[in-house]
C-alpha cells in the first residue's frame, strides 16, 4: 500500500514538468508553422501586390479610317498586299486627328508613342480576317504605349521632370480622360500572345504551351518507366549485391543537382542524338531523367504498403505471379504513385536550371505547335521577364508568377485528393 | 490495365525509336541567334519586328552569355547549329582559330552600336563627380601607397577618404560578378583608365602586362564591392533602398529608370545618350554580331535578318532600337556596317 502510494508519488511529481514539456514542444511547433505561414503571405501578398495590376492593360479610344487608298489602291484584296499595308500610319493619322495643332517632329513623335505598336498589327488583324472594313471608319479601342500604362496605373509619374511622360505626353493623356477615351482594360493578350519586347503586347500563352508539350513528354516518358522499374524491382527482382547497388544509385540520383541532366542532355540528346536544340522533346527527355527517380522511390513505397496477404491470396486461388501483380497489387498500389507522379511533374514545372544547357531559355515569339518545334517554359518567362529594363514587365513578372503557382496549387490538390479519395488501410 | 500497360509501353517504345527518325531530318525554318545578354534586347526587338514584318519566321535568341555564345558558334556547320552570335565584346582571336578549327572560314562581323555602362545611385541622393583615377581608387584590390612603386591593400572605407570633395559616405557598390561581360568592360575602360594616370604603373604595361593588367583589373574583396547578379532590375531596386550605395550597369537600364536613379559624372561627362555616341562618356564598348556565312542561303532570312538590323527604322535618328536605349554608331560608321553587310564582308583581325 505504502509503495503503490510511493510510485504514485513520483509520477505525480514529475507529471508538472512532462506536462510543461509537452507544452513547449506544441508551443514551438504551433509558432514555427506560424512563422512559416506568414513567411508565406509576405510572399504572397509581394507577388499579387507587384502583380494585381498586370492583368489590366489601358487602352486608348480612336476613330480610324480604313483608307482604302493606304491599305489597297488597286482593289486586288490580294492577302499579301493587305498585310504589307502601313497600318502603323493610319494609327498616326488617327491620333493626329484628335491633336490637330501638333506640328514639330519631336512633338509629333511623342504624340505617336501613345499608342502601342500593337495597333498596327490589330488594324491588320481586322483587315485580314474582313476585307469589308477597307473604306470604313470605326471608333476603336487600340492599346496604349507601355509607359502611358504606367502612368495609367501610377507605377510611374508624369510632367516636366519626367523623361517617359513628359509635359506634352500629359496633356494628351488628359485630354483622353476628359472625352474618356482611354481607360484600363482586361489585358487578353497576357494569356493569348507569346513573348514579345512590347510589355503591352507580350503574353505567357507561347511558354504556358510550351511547358504543356515538354510537360506532355516527360509524363508519358517518365510514368511507364518509372512504374515499370519499381514493379519489377519490388516484386520480381532478386534481392541481392545489384539491386541493393540499382538501389543507392537510384536515391543519389533524385539528389543530383538538376544543372547536371542540363549538361547531360546536351551531350547525349544534342550532340549524340543530333536532336533540335530548344525544343519540347528534349526538354522533356532531360526532365524526364530528373523525375524518375523520384517516380520509382513514391511507387516503390506505394507498392510495399500493399499488405502480402494480398498478394498470397492471389497465388493460394491459382493465379501467376504477373497476374497477383497485375490484377491486384498495381491498382491496389496505384494511387500512391499517381500522388508521387504529380508531385514529381509539379517539381519538372518549376525548373529552369537543365533547361538553360539545351537552349530552351530564349526569346521565342511564335506559339509552339508540336514537340519539335523551338518553345520556352514558363519559369524561363519569368526569368527572361524579371531580368527585362522596362518598367512594365515588373508587374508582368508578378503575373506570371502567380500563373505559375496557380498551376502548381492545382496540381499539388490534385494529389492530395487523388490520395484521399483511392487511398485504402489495412 | 493490361491493356493501359501495352499501350503505355508501346507509346514509350515509339518515342525512342521516334529519335533515331528524327536526328537526321528535320530541317530549319528560322534563324537560331546566341550570345550576348547586353545585345539580347535589342537583338530580340529586332527578331520581333522582322518576324512580324516579312513572311519569315521569328527568329530565336538565346541569351547564353558572349563568351558561351561564341563557343556554340563555332563549334561548327550544320543546322542544329546557331547561325548568329551576338557580343558585347570583338570576338578573340582563339575563337577565331577554334571557328577555323571546326570548319567555319568566314565570319562577318557587324558592330551595332555602342553601350554604356554607368556608375548609378538613388535620384534622392546627391548625383556624384568622380574621375576614372577615383573610381579605380575606391574599387581596385591594391592601391599605389604613394612611397615608390609599392602597393598596399585598399585603405579607403569613405569616398571622402580619396578625395575630401567626393560625399562621406562609406563606399559601397553593388555589380556585376566577374563571368559578366559588363564587368569585364567596367574593368577594362573605366578602373584602367584610372589606373594608367599613375606613371609606374603605365609604364609596367609594356614589361609586365600580365602585372600590370592584374593591378588594374582586380576589385577589391573586402565588402566594399558587392557583387549583386547580372540582375539590373535588382541592383537598380537595391539602389533606391539604400540610397547611399552605387550600383554598376548598362546605360539601357538607366535609360528606362531615369525617375529612380541617376548616372554618375565620370571624367566631366555626364552618362548620357548624346555623349556616349559622340564617344565623349569614357565607359562605352561597341556591340556585335558575327554571321556564319555558310549558313546564308540555307537558312532562309539571314541576310533580310541583316537588313533589318541595319535599316533606318531600327538604327536611324528615330529607329526603335534607339528608343530601347541603343547608342547608334556616327553617320560614317554606320554608312561602313550597312555596306558590310550587304556584302557579308569576311572578318580579318
Amino acid at each position: 500500500m505504502n509503495k503503490t502510494h510511493t510510485r504514485l508519488d513520483i509520477i505525480k511529481s514529475g507529471l508538472g514538468k512532462r506536462y510543461a514539456k509537452e507544452r513547449l514542444f506544441k508551443a514551438l511547433g504551433f509558432s514555427a508553422i506560424v512563422i512559416a505561414l506568414a513567411m508565406l503571405m509576405v510572399l504572397f501578398t509581394t507577388i499579387i501586390g507587384n502583380g494585381y495590376s498586370a492583368f489590366q492593360q489601358t487602352f486608348i479610344k480612336l476613330d480610324i479610317t480604313f483608307d482604302e487608298a493606304v491599305i489597297d489602291p488597286d482593289k486586288t484584296l490580294d492577302p499579301d498586299v493587305l498585310a504589307g499595308a502601313d497600318y502603323s500610319g493610319i494609327v498616326k493619322k488617327s491620333l493626329r486627328k484628335v491633336f490637330p495643332d501638333v506640328k514639330k517632329r519631336k512633338q509629333k513623335r511623342d504624340l505617336y508613342s501613345l499608342a502601342s505598336q500593337g495597333a498596327a498589327y490589330q488594324l491588320r488583324a481586322m483587315v485580314l480576317e474582313n476585307p469589308s472594313v477597307i473604306g470604313t471608319t470605326q471608333s476603336l479601342w487600340v492599346p496604349a504605349d507601355d509607359d502611358v500604362d504606367m502612368y495609367m496605373k501610377g507605377h510611374i509619374q508624369g510632367g516636366e521632370s519626367s523623361s517617359r511622360i513628359n509635359q506634352d505626353k500629359l496633356d494628351w493623356i488628359n485630354v483622353f480622360k476628359g472625352n474618356s477615351a482611354i481607360e484600363k482594360k482586361f489585358n487578353i493578350a497576357l494569356f493569348t500572345n507569346g513573348d514579345s519586347r512590347e510589355p503591352e503586347l507580350a503574353g505567357i500563352w507561347g511558354a504556358v504551351a510550351g511547358s504543356l508539350y515538354t510537360m506532355v513528354v516527360t509524363l508519358l516518358l517518365s510514368f511507364p518507366l518509372g512504374v515499370a522499374t519499381a514493379v519489377y524491382l519490388e516484386e520480381f527482382a532478386p534481392k541481392n549485391i545489384w539491386t541493393d547497388i540499382i538501389e543507392v544509385n537510384i536515391n543519389n540520383l533524385a539528389a543530383v543537382p538538376s544543372i547536371v541532366f542540363g549538361l547531360l542532355g546536351l551531350a547525349v540528346f544534342l550532340n549524340f542524338f543530333s536532336l533540335p536544340r530548344s525544343a519540347p522533346m528534349v526538354g522533356g527527355l532531360v526532365l524526364t531523367l530528373m523525375t524518375l527517380p523520384t517516380i520509382i522511390i513514391t511507387s516503390r513505397v506505394a507498392l510495399q504498403s500493399v499488405p502480402p496477404s494480398i498478394r498470397e491470396g492471389a497465388l493460394g486461388v491459382g493465379a501467376s505471379k504477373m497476374q497477383s501483380v497485375t490484377h491486384h497489387v498495381l491498382p491496389l498500389a496505384l494511387p500512391g504513385m499517381l500522388t508521387g507522379t504529380i508531385i514529381g511533374m509539379a517539381r519538372a514545372l518549376g525548373e529552369t536550371a537543365p533547361l538553360l544547357m539545351i537552349g530552351m531559355v530564349a526569346f521565342i515569339v511564335d506559339i509552339p505547335t508540336g514537340i519539335l518545334d523551338k518553345a520556352t517554359v514558363l519559369p524561363v518567362q519569368i526569368y527572361l521577364w524579371a531580368d527585362s529594363p522596362e518598367r512594365a514587365f515588373v508587374e508582368r513578372t508578378s503575373a506570371a508568377i502567380m500563373v505559375l503557382l496557380a498551376f502548381l496549387l492545382i496540381m499539388n490538390s490534385l494529389a492530395v485528393v487523388l490520395r484521399r479519395k483511392f487511398e485504402r488501410r489495412w | 490495365m493490361k491493356k493501359i500497360a501495352i499501350i503505355l509501353s508501346a507509346g514509350v517504345f515509339m518515342l525512342i525509336a521516334g529519335f533515331s527518325s528524327i536526328t537526321v531530318a528535320a530541317g530549319r525554318d528560322y534563324i537560331s541567334i546566341v550570345g550576348s545578354s547586353t545585345v539580347y534586347p535589342f537583338s530580340t526587338v529586332v527578331a520581333e519586328q522582322f518576324g512580324r514584318a516579312t513572311n519569315f519566321k521569328t527568329p530565336k535568341v538565346e541569351a547564353t552569355g558572349s563568351g558561351g555564345g561564341l563557343k556554340l558558334f563555332c563549334s561548327g556547320v550544320g543546322i542544329s547549329l546557331p547561325d548568329i552570335a551576338n557580343s558585347s565584346r570583338r570576338i578573340k582571336k582563339s575563337e577565331v582559330e577554334l571557328c577555323a578549327k571546326n570548319g567555319i572560314k568566314e565570319i562577318t562581323e557587324i558592330k551595332i552600336g555602342y553601350d554604356g555602362i554607368v556608375l548609378a545611385n538613388a535620384a534622392s541622393s546627391k548625383r556624384m563627380k568622380i574621375s576614372s583615377k577615383e573610381i579605380f581608387l575606391s574599387l581596385a584590390k591594391d592601391v599605389p601607397s604613394g612611397v615608390g612603386e609599392s602597393l598596399i591593400p585598399n585603405p579607403y572605407r569613405t569616398w571622402k577618404d580619396i578625395n575630401p570633395a567626393l560625399p562621406s559616405a562609406k563606399i559601397e557598390v553593388l555589380g556585376p560578378p566577374p563571368t559578366s561581360g559588363t564587368r569585364d568592360a567596367f574593368s577594362e575602360l573605366a578602373m584602367e583608365g584610372g589606373c594608367s594616370e599613375f606613371k609606374w604603373i603605365k609604364a609596367l604595361k609594356k614589361k609586365d602586362k600580365k602585372k600590370y593588367k592584374a593591378i588594374c583589373h582586380a576589385v577589391r574583396e573586402d565588402g566594399a564591392y558587392i557583387e549583386a547578379g547580372e540582375n539590373d532590375v535588382l541592383i537598380v531596386k537595391k539602389l533606391e533602398a539604400n540610397p547611399e550605395a552605387f550600383g554598376i550597369f548598362g546605360f539601357s537600364f538607366l535609360d528606362q529608370n531615369e525617375d529612380r536613379v541617376q548616372g554618375s559624372i565620370i571624367d566631366g561627362q555626364e552618362p548620357t545618350f548624346e555623349n556616349i555616341s559622340a564617344g565623349m562618356y569614357p565607359v562605352s564598348r561597341a556591340l556585335y554580331f558575327y554571321v556564319k556565312k555558310a549558313h546564308v542561303g540555307i537558312i532562309p532570312g539571314i541576310k533580310e535578318y541583316i537588313a533589318e538590323f541595319a535599316s533606318d527604322k531600327a538604327v536611324g535618328e528615330e529607329g526603335y532600337l534607339i528608343d530601347k536605349g541603343l547608342i547608334p554608331m556616327p553617320e560614317n560608321e554606320m554608312e561602313q556596317f550597312r555596306k558590310d553587310g550587304e556584302m557579308l564582308k569576311n572578318l580579318s583581325l
